[in-house]
């Protein structure tokens, strides 16, 4: 009883949050599920029971295979995407822990293009690629021509292959910076005493990062990695601005929203559900993984 | 501490100037005006000559209805494509304008079913509206003894729109009148170093390409039965409409997928394309624009075929101002209101009553087209399918311009159609 | 998310972030090299934001293709003063969306993080790991339920919903940075002293936890400050082009046919320019609160 009393007002000053996401999160989720197992393909809103039906269509009888194809997009885009910022994040952040004058500076400027909605910065991105090339090259295509890389300009998005491998391009744009900021953070958490024993021990600098250095690192990769893998699976707001909503590049996110447009609550769901479970699949074994590290330490 | 110091400053002006700003312009922006005498008309007449038209309107609004208050509500883009997306939610948010563009026809008939508009059939007796507009039109509006909208306008869709200094630069004297004549001129302007002479935007424009090209290959009736379940998409002749279709996106821009059809319009008036495939609106656009080097000619093939849509307006259930959303529909039904919008919008009355000398050189032709020719509708722009059909169709479209495969598109238009068809 | 472990990061302060060593004076091809990457990639940063600023100041025929990267002949305002009017209702509607939701998910944040650090009760980890999962979710899976309940209750779409929406899930995220902060900077024996005390609850998180909880402050402010300024998906399916936020305002904007370039550049910049502000100003804070705030083990 004196246990209680003693975290029981915790509990209570919490119950709000968790009475709110038991409802806005899993209680909607559990109710799109249900609405992805129905039949209600249009505003009627019959509210049959279809089973799993909704789902295996979307696999199996989707037109052109839209949906698959969306899948594929969001791979590419994702891919991509994590790579990019990925290697660029390290770099700079590599760049910058080796010493820079002004690094503020540098650092503020890496960091900026996080602060940028992707529907505004989608306004300058689609400009930039520009898929014209020679004469009438604009944006980075006839930066590229004026580089003397004409080799390099391409049709970026519009390429049926490979366009959502240039879609990622904005994206990288935007979140190398915080990827920096996790890396820099890092560098600076490795205590000092570890690299003076690196080099007392005769290590090289090669040696140093290698083998001491990096290691200290993965932790904070492993959770970039997280977060720009789950904003990946969600992406949106920049597709939309960049190429609008369309066959080359649709992403499962804008396929949802073309369903609710014509109003098939069902397939939409069941749309929905998948990407969760995308998602959830990446991210629950990661949260049970992190639970754990932290009962172990 | 030195550190937290500094961030409890920083963190309090930031939070105090945000608070400030946030109450300095508080006022009601979340409400609007219920129980107003505004009315909220939802267009995607953003620009050029549909703006025009859209003000001429308003124009005759403010005389006839004296008291109300025009709101432009208007979402530009995408011939609608844009405005139909922001309308979904506001419809679905249960949060309608007063009034809002609909395509006459097929279209309508979502709205309908999703019990989001209202019965005008009352005042349409009430305003002489149904001796005023041709039957054909009221039967197309007329769902189950009932007619939900006023039409404003009728519109041609299967339209070639063309510069004329380059079609002479390329020595092409005569319209071409069938689909082989039309590339041996698309081919005389690619020999002038023109690579792309026909220009084209993203896949609703596509959409409207390939439609002219099926009421080519089909005929009218047959091209109105794919839309009915009347004619089988896995029809041969599809098949081959299909393959014209790719022969001429040969002789279109690479980049189409990434331009509107403005973009594509901008093409044609610099001289980097010859034709453009649109709707009649572009007359219109032409115009406000200032270009006054281009002719037009009906689809190679279509002959005596007018491919049709309506623009019209409706009464959406929830409407804050009923009262005043009548009134803005009866201008919209009556002459003077017609005259006002399509003498500048490009397109012609809907009315039969209309005087053609008050109107531009293109709309005389297409007013004497209208009473004469044989009428299909248009699934690009929602006459002749669902908006659910309409975004297959754009949707498979849009992955034949990656990769034209025939068989494939066929398919998929046969599919949707199964999917989609009233049974 | 391990803040307790040995080998866990220093509590971030700036002091954390200014390089340990000095950087080596001096030429030598390593720094040469270093220089020229860190330039390199500035000037790639910022390479949009010099399209869409010199963009802004252009005047008609100045805008195309060929003349994208040179600057304006003329410059002139006019793009600036019709972004302006198409945006300015929304654009202070947007401050009305986002600050209050920076401050009330920030409040709701720091009682959570405190209970889940240093009020704890059993099964604290269970619970806070199902309240972090509502951070990944794809909102798509409960957006259509969600909108639903909305237009049930009568709850007019626009600002007022999309602050309840913001708050509610931005209450894992905040709840995360808090408990995190507060893992590493309060100590223990702070809060079993004021127990001893016989300080309850509130009168603990009043009196010792909230006057030092500024730095966490600025983080979860600036966090969902701009996530809520730069929203677009709830804001395009709660609200509308009448009562919605700037991204709403900017896509329909920059959306339009026949766009106009320069007004839809000078706009993207309108929107994006008070995240711009709060990360010049704040950014160094920032950098250091991201790590106490990410995610990482």
């Amino acid at each position: 009883m004196r246990k209680l009393r003693h975290w029981g007002p915790g509990l209570l000053l919490l119950s709000p949050s968790l009475i709110l996401l038991a409802v806005f999160v899993y209680g909607l989720i559990a109710w799109t599920t249900k609405v992805s197992v129905s039949d209600e393909h249009n505003a009627l809103g019959s509210k049959g029971f279809a089973g799993l039906e909704n789902y295996t269509k979307l696999f199996t009888n989707d037109i052109n295979d839209r949906f698959t194809h969306s899948l594929k997009n969001l791979l590419v885009f994702t891919v991509v995407f994590l790579v990019g910022a990925m290697f660029f994040g390290l770099l700079w952040a590599f760049i910058l822990e080796r010493g820079v004058k002004a690094e503020g500076f540098f650092r503020t400027v890496y960091l900026f293009p996080m602060a940028v909605s992707f529907v505004a910065s989608g306004v300058v991105w689609r400009w930039l690629m520009n898929p014209n090339k020679g004469d009438s090259a604009g944006g980075l295509n006839s930066v590229l021509g004026g580089l003397g890389l004409d080799f390099l300009q391409n049709t970026w998005w519009t390429n049926p292959d490979w366009g959502m491998a240039a879609m990622a391009i904005p994206a990288i744009w935007q979140l190398s910076g915080y990827v920096m900021a996790l890396f820099l953070a890092g560098f600076r958490g490795i205590p000092q005493e570890l690299r003076e024993a690196a080099a007392m021990d005769g290590a090289s600098t090669y040696r140093l990062y290698r083998n001491v250095i990096f290691p200290q690192l993965t932790p904070v990769a492993l959770s970039a990695l997280i977060i720009l893998g789950h904003m990946s699976m969600k992406m949106f707001d920049l597709i939309m601005s960049v190429s609008g909503p369309q066959w080359l590049t649709e992403v499962p996110a804008i396929y949802v929203w073309q369903t609710l447009l014509t109003s098939d609550y069902a397939k939409a769901a069941a749309i929905s559900i998948i990407l969760l479970l995308l998602v959830a699949v990446v991210i629950v074994p990661y949260l049970i993984y992190t639970n754990r590290q932290e009962k172990n330490a | 501490m030195r550190f937290t110091r500094r961030a409890a400053v920083a963190a309090v002006g930031v939070a105090a100037l945000l608070t400030a700003t946030a109450c300095g312009s508080s006022d009601d922006s979340s409400g609007g005006g219920s129980g107003s005498s505004k009315v909220e008309v939802f267009t995607w007449w953003a620009d050029g000559g549909e703006k025009a038209g859209l003000d001429g309107l308003v124009k005759q609004f403010g005389t006839d209805c004296a008291g109300q208050t025009f709101e432009n509500g208007a979402v530009a883009g995408g011939a609608g494509a844009n405005a139909k997306s922001v309308l979904a939610s506001r419809l679905q948010q249960s949060d309608p304008p007063d009034t809002f563009q609909a395509h006459a026809g097929a279209e309508l008939q979502d709205y309908i079913n999703a019990g989001q508009i209202e019965d005008l059939s009352a005042d349409y007796d009430s305003w002489g509206l149904k001796q005023a507009f041709p039957q054909g039109l009221i039967d197309n509006l007329t769902v189950e003894g009932k007619i939900y909208s006023v039409p404003a306008n009728i519109h041609r869709a299967n339209v070639v729109w063309t510069n004329k200094k380059v079609l002479a630069s390329a020595g092409i004297t005569k319209d071409p009148t069938d689909l082989a004549g039309f590339i041996a001129d698309l081919d005389k302007v690619k020999a002038k170093g023109i690579a792309a002479p026909l220009a084209i935007g993203k896949d609703w424009t596509q959409l409207m390409l390939f439609e002219s090209v099926l009421i080519t290959d089909l005929g009218p009736d047959k091209f109105t039965g794919l839309w009915t379940g009347a004619t089988d998409w896995n029809d041969p002749l599809v098949t081959k409409a299909i393959n014209d279709f790719k022969t001429l996106l040969t002789y279109t821009n690479s980049d189409r997928d990434a331009l509107d059809w403005t973009d594509a319009e901008k093409l044609v008036m610099d001289g980097k394309a010859a034709y453009q495939l649109m709707g009649d609106w572009e007359a219109a656009d032409l115009d406000a624009k200032k270009f006054t080097d281009y002719a037009w000619f009906t689809f190679p093939g279509n002959g005596d075929t007018f491919q049709w849509l309506a623009d019209s307006f409706v009464l959406p259930k929830g409407a804050k101002n009923p009262e005043g959303t009548k009134c803005w529909l009866k201008t919209v039904g009556s002459d003077a209101g017609q005259k006002a919008f399509n003498t500048t919008k490009g397109s012609i009355p809907a009315r039969t009553d209309a005087k053609p000398a008050d109107y531009p050189k293109y709309q005389q032709a297409a007013i004497a087209d209208w009473k004469s020719f044989k009428q299909v509708p248009s699934c690009a722009h929602g006459s002749a399918c669902s908006q659910g059909w309409q975004g297959a169709a754009n949707s498979a479209l849009g992955k034949f311009s990656t990769n034209s495969d025939v068989a494939e598109l066929q398919k998929a238009m046969a599919t949707a159609a199964s999917e989609f068809v009233k049974k | 998310m391990t803040t307790t472990s040995v080998e866990a990061p220093p509590p971030p302060s700036v002091e954390t972030l200014t390089p340990v060593r000095k950087p080596k004076r001096g030429g030598g091809p390593g720094a040469i090299v270093k220089y020229a990457l860190a330039l390199v990639f500035l000037i790639i940063v910022l390479m949009p934001l010099y399209v869409l600023i010199v963009t802004s100041f252009k005047a008609g025929s100045d805008i195309g293709v060929a003349s994208q990267w040179s600057l304006p002949e003329t410059w002139t305002l006019a793009s600036w003063e019709k972004a302006w009017n198409a945006l300015q209702p929304a654009f202070f509607r947007t401050f009305q969306l986002a600050v209050p939701v920076a401050i009330i998910s920030s409040l709701i944040g720091a009682a959570n993080g405190f209970v889940l650090s240093r009020w704890r009760f059993p099964g604290a980890d269970v619970v806070f790991t199902l309240i972090l999962f509502g951070m990944f979710i794809p909102y798509q899976a409960v957006m259509i339920p969600l909108r639903e309940i909305v237009t049930t209750l009568g709850i007019p779409p626009g600002i007022t919903t999309l602050v309840l929406v913001h708050c509610i899930y931005g209450i894992p995220i905040c709840t995360l940075i808090f408990r995190n902060y507060y893992a590493t900077t309060v100590p223990e024996e702070l809060i079993e002293a004021a127990r001893v005390d016989g300080a309850g609850l509130l009168r603990t998180f009043g009196r010792i936890i909230l006057p030092i909880s500024i730095p966490g402050f600025v983080v979860t402010i600036i966090w969902q400050f701009t996530s809520a300024w730069n929203d677009y998906l709830f804001a395009i399916f709660l609200s509308n082009t009448r009562n919605g936020p700037i991204t709403i305002a900017l896509n329909a904007l920059a959306g339009a046919q026949s766009p106009d370039y320069a007004a839809s550049m000078a706009g993207a910049l309108i929107t994006s320019l008070p995240t711009l502000v709060v990360y010049v100003l704040l950014g160094r804070w920032f950098i250091g609160g991201l790590m106490a705030g990410s995610v990482k083990s």
